[in-house]
């Protein structure tokens, strides 16, 4: 009984530690005080000349700042305290004006030679760093009330144009439309007219004192696809508002089948974020207005792009963004950007009646959003702020029309193609698909946030301490062999959570000291079936080796299940508490490399390979 | 040669105790219910911290005065920190309200956190809540089942259930809110029962498999004896952080510290008495570990 150890173990373990060493470097740089600044339109985007601007700003407000980073779409400016930025926040908000948000951020120090390596620090939950969070339920039964009522009415026109007679079509249920007919013949008709150009619902027939029905159901894949939808473009239409807010690290996620987390890092003011989220958008088709036309029947409207150029548009609408039914960017034939729109069968319609007799005119694409503004006042020598909203219509694009069209139809003469899935965007994004309600909020104060940070540390620390001592009055050598593992063990936890980028949050934090109560128990049992085996008798050599191998199974055992739980608790916990599962199920795994890898490595190293009378195991 | 403590001589007494536990739990789940937390009650939360400590009925009788039905005024960790609870529907205005309303009186009022949680989220939370308890238990159960023996299983699940049962109950016999974190450690606890359940089972059945002459309350015995050192280490350690996570954790994850610690108390006990009683009134043998569990249809031994 040598216990020794090839040197390839050793390599395999100085390796796993190095990384682990190096991954959990991050974490030890604090983050600086920063203040993001980003362009209210992803058309604006910060330049060089901002970056000076900013500089100046600051250095006239007496603010000094650590430094100043260009990103693609935002500046980050670097501030040595929490004071200097908030200065900095209000000075910029005011002197950038409303093109601009400045936002409150921490910025990370990690050095480029680590973050060449791909490694960042763990990122801080809502409970930690304070913040918004909000839970939205999105209305399935309008999204698919909505749709309903669009099949309704293109099967009204199809049924029309194909002379096929009926009494009434009316939405049946909520996802079904009923058609009456007086004549079996016609339900046929409509029946085989069905078939083929609405696939997506089953047909069935009923015949009731002479009237002949005929209902058709969406299937249960459609009713999905119809809600899966409607959760994307809500998603985006969200992504985008909050984008508008400013904020740092925002998260918008589905989260089920029909709800929509929204976390907002930072932010305390939730009145505003909510008024934001919740807004609408919407579009507006208009013809542009002929030369001689009335000027009381024609508007004129600034181009969102450019500002100083405008049109003058009709007062009539064509159809508005509800009738958007899909939206995609795209290239046509030559290979230039456009965007492909599909209205429903009522836009359709209205935009076949108008396009009709308007060839070679132009038409306008209006975007009309709320935006929020703030306007400072001098009233009585102090400065007041006020919030308020507006209504903006711009041109987003004014085409010519070519030919008569419907239903789908293109948009070209855009610049790029970045431009036309903006445009897409923008078309899809324009109005939330379904509403949405609040049905959760919390609100984090950063003060609750800075000090669920200590009292988690300092707890960590007090029982990371007791454990040591612990181990060390019990086991003596064999304990200080535990705590370097257990030291271990937390650093590589650490990696790990940092390496994949895990969010850690108050439980997470108790998960962390659990782990650390609960690491020591593998070694506990090694170092007790050691001792177990010495009083039998055994030599102190075949001891160790006998107490590694038949521990071993116990440890495995015991973990797997353990395991489970976690995983478990992963599957069906929600925010913090999956954090704490993580953690668990990490610690879990780490744990079970350094008490058993990691101490035997070390075990061997001191003892290994030498005539032992005796072992320093209390 | 092996020294025993006689721990099943007084499995009677453990039963007893066991079973009075559960019962009184039971039945303060049953009359008393469980002080529910926002998370699965769903209403509206919010914390204030106030610069010198309030007089609580004072506050009570103020934001009645204002209107406000139904709510709960209590310190939340401190004397000057405050949690109000209200039944009213979440407005993004209620929290400043609240402070306006208090800061009326001339003190000095600051909000540190507000929360409003949908009842139909809440009822959600605690469906799915039940379900993962269950989901883990009888996971659980199948892998001990494969891993060791089916008696094995039945010990372990009942222990594990045993300490799920007595650690709700002593949330509700003593009036604690029972939030999300606590669910969080309510499955802890089944990950450390068991953690501790099947280091003993191993043992037992290591023994039953090298002491063939002994009975099989002198195995449990001797098994339990022997990992008796390596049961209250790992419970001590594991008490010890979390007692300092419990005093100095702070209020916010406080109930997930008292729930772990109770549930390791009782995991500890349990591991010794509740899972190995099981294994003895199940009539537990040697024979039930010697040879591979065989199904009874399959008595046919097909192996050379």
């Amino acid at each position: 009984m040598l216990n020794k150890y090839p040197a390839w173990k050793y390599i395999l373990i100085l390796f796993t530690l190095g990384l682990g060493i190096l991954y959990s470097l991050p974490n030890l740089y604090p983050d600086d005080f920063a203040i993001q600044v980003t362009g209210t339109q992803s058309t604006v985007v910060p330049d060089e000349a901002l970056d000076n601007q900013v500089q100046l700003y600051l250095s006239d407000a007496g603010i000094s700042l650590k430094g100043t980073e260009l990103g693609q779409k935002n500046l980050l400016i670097r501030l040595s305290t929490s004071e200097d930025q908030l200065a900095a926040k209000a000075v910029l908000q005011n002197k950038l004006g409303d093109n601009y948000i400045a936002a409150l951020n921490m910025a990370q120090t990690t050095p480029e030679w680590l973050k060449n390596l791909g490694a960042g620090p763990m990122k801080l939950g809502l409970d930690l760093r304070g913040g918004v969070h909000f839970l939205l339920e999105v209305d399935m039964a309008k999204a698919l009330d909505q749709k309903i009522k669009i099949y309704t009415s293109q099967l009204k026109a199809e049924m029309r144009s194909e002379k096929i007679r009926y009494r009434s079509a009316q939405v049946d249920g909520i996802d079904g439309i009923k058609i009456k007919f007086k004549k079996s013949e016609e339900r046929d008709k409509a029946q085989s007219l069905a078939a083929d150009k609405f696939r997506e619902f089953t047909r069935e027939t009923s015949d009731v004192d002479n009237d002949y029905f005929l209902t058709l159901r969406l299937s249960e894949a459609k009713i999905k696809e119809i809600e899966d939808y409607a959760i994307q473009q809500n998603l985006t239409t969200l992504r985008n508002r909050v984008n508008e807010l400013g904020v740092a690290e925002p998260l918008v996620q589905r989260q089920g089948r029909n709800r929509i987390v929204v976390e907002l890092p930072g932010v305390q003011d939730t009145a505003t974020a909510k008024r934001i989220i919740g807004k609408t958008a919407n579009l507006e088709f208009r013809l542009e207005a002929k030369p001689d036309a009335n000027s009381r029947s024609t508007q004129n409207f600034k181009f969102k792009n450019e500002p100083n150029r405008t049109v003058l548009l009709e007062k009539d609408i064509i159809v508005t963004g509800t009738n958007v039914s899909n939206a995609n960017s795209g290239f046509d034939e030559n290979g230039v950007a456009q965007v492909n729109i599909d209205l429903d069968s009522n836009g359709g319609k209205m935009m076949l009646d108008t396009t009709k007799r308007s060839i070679k005119r132009r038409m306008g694409v209006l975007f009309i959003e709320q935006k929020s503004e703030t306007s400072r006042k001098m009233v009585d020598g102090e400065e007041v702020v006020t919030r308020h909203s507006r209504e903006i219509r711009n041109v987003i694009n004014l085409a010519t029309i070519q030919g008569a069209f419907g239903n789908s139809f293109r948009i070209t003469g855009l610049d790029s193609s970045s431009e036309a899935s903006e445009l897409a965007l923008l078309l899809r994004a324009g109005s939330l698909a379904a509403p949405v309600y609040f049905v959760e909020e919390r609100t984090v104060g950063p003060s609750l946030g800075a000090e669920n940070i200590s009292a988690g540390l300092m707890s960590m620390q007090i029982g990371f301490g007791l454990v040591l001592i612990f181990m060390l009055v019990y086991y003596r050598a064999f304990g200080i062999v535990a705590n370097v593992a257990l030291a271990i063990n937390v650093i590589l936890l650490c990696a790990f959570m940092s390496l994949i980028s895990a969010t850690l949050t108050l439980p997470g934090i108790a998960g962390i000291v659990l782990t650390v109560g609960m690491a020591v128990d593998a070694n506990v049992l090694i170092f007790e079936r050691i001792r177990e085996e010495l009083k039998n008798g055994m030599s102190p050599q075949q001891a160790i080796h006998a107490g590694y191998s038949r521990a071993f199974i116990t440890i495995f055992d015991a973990n797997i299940t353990t395991l489970i739980a976690a995983v478990i608790l992963f599957a069906v916990g929600t925010g913090p508490v999956k954090g704490f599962a993580v953690t668990l199920s990490l610690g879990i795994i780490t744990s079970l490399f350094t008490s058993v890898v990691l101490t035997r490595a070390i075990v061997n190293l001191v003892y290994g390979g030498r005539d032992i009378k005796k072992l320093s195991i209390g | 040669m092996n020294k025993q403590i006689d721990f099943m001589g007084k499995r009677r007494i453990a039963a007893f105790f066991s079973i009075a536990l559960i019962i009184a739990s039971i039945a303060s789940l049953s009359i008393k219910g469980l002080a529910l937390g926002l998370d699965f009650t769903g209403g509206t939360l919010v914390e204030l911290e106030y610069e010198v400590s309030p007089d609580l009925e004072e506050v009570r009788s103020l934001l009645i005065s204002s209107g406000y039905e139904k709510l709960v005024v209590q310190n939340f960790g401190s004397s000057t920190s405050v949690l109000v609870r209200l039944s009213e529907s979440f407005n993004d205005k209620i929290g400043n309200e609240v402070v306006t309303t208090l800061s009326s009186t001339g003190q000095s009022v600051a909000l540190k956190r507000a929360e409003f949680v949908g009842a139909q989220v809440g009822e959600e939370l605690r469906e799915q809540g039940g379900l993962g308890l269950l989901l883990a238990l009888g996971i659980v159960m199948l892998y001990v089942a494969l891993r060791f023996q089916l008696k094995f299983s039945v010990g372990a699940v009942g222990a594990l259930i045993h300490d799920v049962i007595i650690v709700i109950g002593c949330f509700s016999m003593l009036n604690w809110d029972f939030d999300l974190t606590v669910l969080a450690a309510l499955l802890a606890v089944i990950g450390y029962s068991l953690n501790d359940t099947i280091v003993v089972s191993d043992r037992i059945r290591e023994n039953f498999r090298l002491l063939r002459k002994s009975t099989p309350i002198e195995v449990i015995n001797i098994s339990l004896t022997q990992t008796l050192s390596r049961t209250l280490v790992t419970s001590l350690t594991t008490l010890l952080v979390l007692t300092a996570l419990y005093l100095v954790g702070g209020e916010m994850i406080n109930g997930f510290a008292k729930a772990l610690l109770i549930g390791v108390l009782v995991g500890t006990y349990s591991s010794i008495y509740v899972a190995s009683n099981v294994l003895l009134a199940l009539g537990v043998t040697k024979e039930d570990l010697i040879a591979p569990v065989v199904e009874e249809g399959e008595e046919i031994d097909d192996r050379p």
